[in-house]
């Protein structure tokens, strides 16, 4: 299969210098260039991107055609004795006064563009974006929605071990949806390191700040799934955690928050729910897969130095009240963050559990296992 | 320019260089201390261009093969760190102790003793950051501007080493700057007036000056990063009331000169080249002067453009954004001089024109997407992406690098007394300039087309061009091992250089015998 994957790029690269060489059609552009986007502020980017584009071209075919001619004309050959100027005062003014009006009449309309991005008023919907190593969480300020984004590109296909599917790296698990034709504004945030939340259709690349927000928005007028990306270095898994935008219609989108909704009231009845050992671990293999794998590995063991072996840990196996607080308070001054807001109780229940009854912890410790119930208790002020 | 030379070769047996390994260890001698910073960044360059390749090994082909994310963050963390720090900034000071003194007609340096020392601690600084790779926990892994918080709280335990080495390079890069600077304002020959200085002299005036202002600032970065690792300090913390965006200010006030340090002694080198091989006075010397002292000056308001998308004020990035297109009119007048200096010249081909040919097109590419990037809201896509990759290498390698081979082909016969083979010096530089094209013109379109930079694997759509990148940067990794083979022949024998070397060599330089004698200018030349 890793030899059809070659083959198919192999193929892909003699169709790509075929069209370079025949003249680029413009279905094939796409692939050079910017892309335009489904907004007016990313269309009116994308003019300003072409326009110094084209200037640069213009200014570069005229200064080095004026060198080629010198190349070719000016050889030692064919002008045994060179001349003599050294300076002239109404030239040497004149490159420099004319580039800067060229400069003056460029920056005029990038400033314009430039203002009205910067544009801060309230949204129609506003939606909090908070980047985590290596995860976006989305909660929407105005209907109580909260759910985090994770890439959903199975490590088998990243690993060569299965074919590379069409969205290889750009899907994830649950998408951001936005209504068509409204204003929508994101205020970007992080909860570890520096991420930054680029979405190309939109034309919008925010850094997520610890300890800041800063605001983008958009009204979006073509429904659709737009695919963008974390484009700040924020650690090892930086490549794996893309950003999905479904834009749909108004009636779409009121049926997707109801559908949020009871989500969120079916999530309580769980917490309710009295678990067995082997419903928790069931459980807990998932979410730990999604959340604590990419550092603390598969087989629980971690990398020495970095991300601490999980299999026969002390804590794990010994102490469930640090274990607890480990996971909800996350540890300070290292890559391990509070999981506290990211899992519901009944995610952070069974993980902890899964924790201690994987990889040969069963039967080492002390046995206990941790339920919906104490983490709700955890939750509780404290006396 | 004339002069008139002492003779001075009398005094040659009893100053003779010491024998064996203490005459380099203890060497205070400009000649020596010049070869040795030479060979020592030509090693970091080929040790960064293996971490490239692995980087491009790892990039031929979606899917991660042939590393883990971790190390290839480490590689490309390191590869950065060794091109800036251990290639390029020791290149230029080594042509600066060999051809300073020579070209203003000093003696030697003016700091002889803190010259050995500046150059000894830098060894030293990367045995340590190259030790960081077998600790445990590896290697720094935050890319060469290491934005805090990523490189102090959830840094590996290395970074406390990657600080000390730091400081270690900064301290040898400002003894070397002073010691530039107190050289050209002290022991210029009678009759150089700063108008009269070489362009190369000139742009490390230049250079030497943005160093002294802004490798503290570097070193105040990392003391702080130091303090928050380890004495509990939050400066850029912001659980604990700090800023991490303020590292970012930080970082690039220094950034941004740096850049400049990096290729302002380019246009000293390419300028001379052009005029030597034109056969024709400079066009501008004067405006040349003018031009870099205005992208000197100027280096130090436009740090921001680094930083457009962290949220700034709407008034701090227009005036970022005018600032930075600014930059593009002195530079401009630079480009217009060179082409005008070639104009109605009496042009030949050998290899150090080549490569300044090569240097004024492709760092004027590199310009153009520089004035692109400038413009704020177009950044907002360009910006973190392959486009930036492509921008920089092209002002970096055809740029910074391209101008180091050209001066070592310009002036190795002053320094051996050889002349390189013409004909495989062609051939490097053919070999390389393909190399070089075919790696980061593609990089352009993959940036645009949506890959960021900095990732381990990418989308399916970027593969065709990623693949050819690869190839094209085996192609120009495999060509600096001939280089390597061209240098080595020359330095063991060749052909005789007369002293002038070249027809159309300009300067005091060339006035010398050829290979120059252990110490020159003894007594200062008169220059009229």
């Amino acid at each position: 299969m890793l030899k059809k994957a070659t083959t198919s790029i192999k193929n892909k690269l003699f169709v790509t210098f075929i069209t370079l060489f025949s003249g680029i059609t413009s279905a094939a552009w796409d692939d050079f260039n910017m892309t335009k986007g489904v907004t007016a502020i990313s269309k009116e980017v994308f003019e300003l991107h072409m326009l110094i584009y084209w200037i640069c071209v213009v200014i570069g075919i005229i200064v080095f055609s004026i060198m080629f001619y010198s190349m070719f004309a000016h050889t030692k050959k064919k002008n045994p004795n060179p001349s003599t100027f050294h300076e002239n005062t109404k030239v040497e003014l004149a490159w420099t006064v004319v580039p800067f009006l060229i400069l003056v009449f460029m920056a005029i309309p990038a400033s314009n563009t430039l203002t009205k991005i910067y544009d801060d008023s309230e949204g129609d919907i506003n939606i909090q974006v908070v980047g985590y190593q290596w995860k976006w969480q989305y909660k929407y300020l105005e209907d109580d929605i909260n759910f985090f984004s994770n890439l959903a590109t199975d490590w088998d296909e990243i690993n060569n071990l299965t074919p590379k599917g069409e969205f290889y790296l750009q899907e994830v698990d649950e998408a951001v949806v936005i209504p068509v034709g409204k204003r929508v504004r994101f205020l970007i945030t992080a909860n570890d390191v520096l991420h930054s939340w680029w979405m190309p259709d939109f034309a919008i690349k925010q850094d997520a700040i610890p300890g800041f927000i800063n605001t983008a928005w958009t009204v979006v007028d073509e429904p659709g799934t737009y695919r963008g990306k974390c484009t700040e270095l924020c650690g090892k898994n930086h490549g794996f955690m893309p950003v999905v935008v479904k834009v749909v219609s108004q009636d779409e989108y009121d049926a997707w928050v109801q559908g949020k909704k009871e989500e969120a009231l079916k999530m309580a009845e769980l917490t309710e729910k009295s678990w067995t050992v082997d419903e928790l671990t069931q459980r807990g293999e998932g979410v730990y897969l999604k959340n604590c794998v990419a550092c603390h590995q598969v087989n629980g063991q971690g990398i020495p130095g970095i991300f601490p072996n999980l299999a026969g840990s002390d804590i794990v196996l010994n102490n469930k009240a640090r274990n607890v607080e480990i996971l909800m308070e996350g540890v300070q001054g290292a890559a391990m963050q509070s999981f506290a807001n990211q899992l519901s109780e009944v995610d952070m229940a069974a993980v902890i559990t899964y924790t201690r009854e994987a990889w040969g912890n069963a039967g080492n410790g002390d046995g206990e296992i941790v339920t919906p119930q104490d983490i709700v208790e955890y939750k509780k002020p404290k006396a | 320019m004339s002069a008139v030379i002492e003779s001075h070769n009398h005094d040659d047996h009893h100053h003779g260089p010491a024998k064996g390994l203490t005459r380099w260890l203890y060497t205070t001698n400009h000649k020596d201390i010049g070869t040795l910073y030479l060979w020592f960044s030509f090693a970091m360059f080929l040790i960064g261009g293996a971490m490239a390749l692995v980087i491009r090994a790892e990039l031929f082909e979606p899917g991660m093969q042939i590393v883990e994310p971790e190390f290839y963050n480490q590689m490309l963390t390191l590869h950065g760190l060794i091109m800036v720090f251990g290639a390029v900034m020791p290149a230029f000071v080594g042509l600066a102790n060999w051809l300073v003194p020579m070209m203003v007609g000093a003696p030697d340096m003016a700091l002889p003793r803190m010259n050995n020392l500046s150059f000894w601690i830098l060894p030293v600084a990367f045995f340590i950051l190259l030790s960081s790779l077998f600790m445990e926990g590896g290697a720094p892994n935050f890319g060469w501007t290491f934005y805090a918080p990523l490189s102090t709280t959830y840094a590996p335990p290395s970074t406390t080493f990657f600080i000390f080495s730091v400081h270690i390079m900064g301290a040898s890069s400002i003894m070397g700057s002073i010691n530039v600077i107190v050289t050209i304002m002290n022991m210029r020959a009678p009759g150089m007036t700063l108008m009269k200085m070489p362009l190369f002299v000139w742009s490390w005036l230049i250079t030497a000056y943005l160093l002294i202002a802004v490798m503290p600032v570097l070193a105040g970065a990392v003391t702080m990063m130091l303090m928050d690792i380890h004495f509990g300090t939050s400066f850029f913390n912001a659980a604990g009331g700090g800023d991490p965006v303020l590292f970012q200010h930080i970082f690039w006030f220094f950034g941004h000169p740096e850049v400049y340090i990096m290729i302002l002694p380019a246009f000293g080198i390419t300028s001379h080249i052009i005029e030597t091989f034109s056969r024709k006075q400079l066009f501008g010397h004067t405006s040349m002067v003018w031009a870099m002292t205005s992208i000197a000056i100027l280096s130090f308001v436009v740090w921001a453009h680094h930083m457009f998308t962290v949220g700034l004020p709407l008034a701090a990035e227009l005036f970022f954004m005018w600032a930075t297109m600014l930059i593009a009119v002195p530079t401009g007048v630079k480009v217009f001089n060179w082409v005008a200096t070639m104009f109605k010249g009496s042009i030949t081909y050998e290899t150090p024109m080549l490569f300044a040919i090569a240097f004024v097109v492709l760092f004027t590419i590199g310009g153009f997407s520089g004035l692109m990037l400038a413009i704020t809201p177009a950044d907002f896509q360009y910006h973190d992406t392959y486009f930036v990759v492509a921008h920089f290498h092209y002002v970096l390698v055809p740029g910074s690098i391209f101008s180091i081979m050209a001066a070592v082909y310009f002036w190795i016969p002053k320094w051996t007394g050889n002349m390189y083979d013409e004909r495989l010096g062609k051939l490097h530089f053919w070999l390389s300039f393909v190399g070089v094209n075919v790696t980061f013109f593609p990089q352009h379109w993959i940036g645009l087309a949506g890959m960021p930079r900095r990732y381990p694997d990418y989308a399916l759509q970027f593969a065709d061009w990623n693949m050819v990148s690869s190839v094209g940067a085996f192609l120009f990794g495999a060509s600096q091992i001939l280089f390597l083979f061209i240098v080595l022949k020359t330095v063991m024998g060749g052909k005789k250089a007369t002293p002038a070397v070249w027809e159309g060599s300009r300067g005091l330089e060339w006035t010398i015998e050829s290979p120059a004698p252990y110490h020159t200018f003894t007594t200062p030349p008169k220059v009229n």
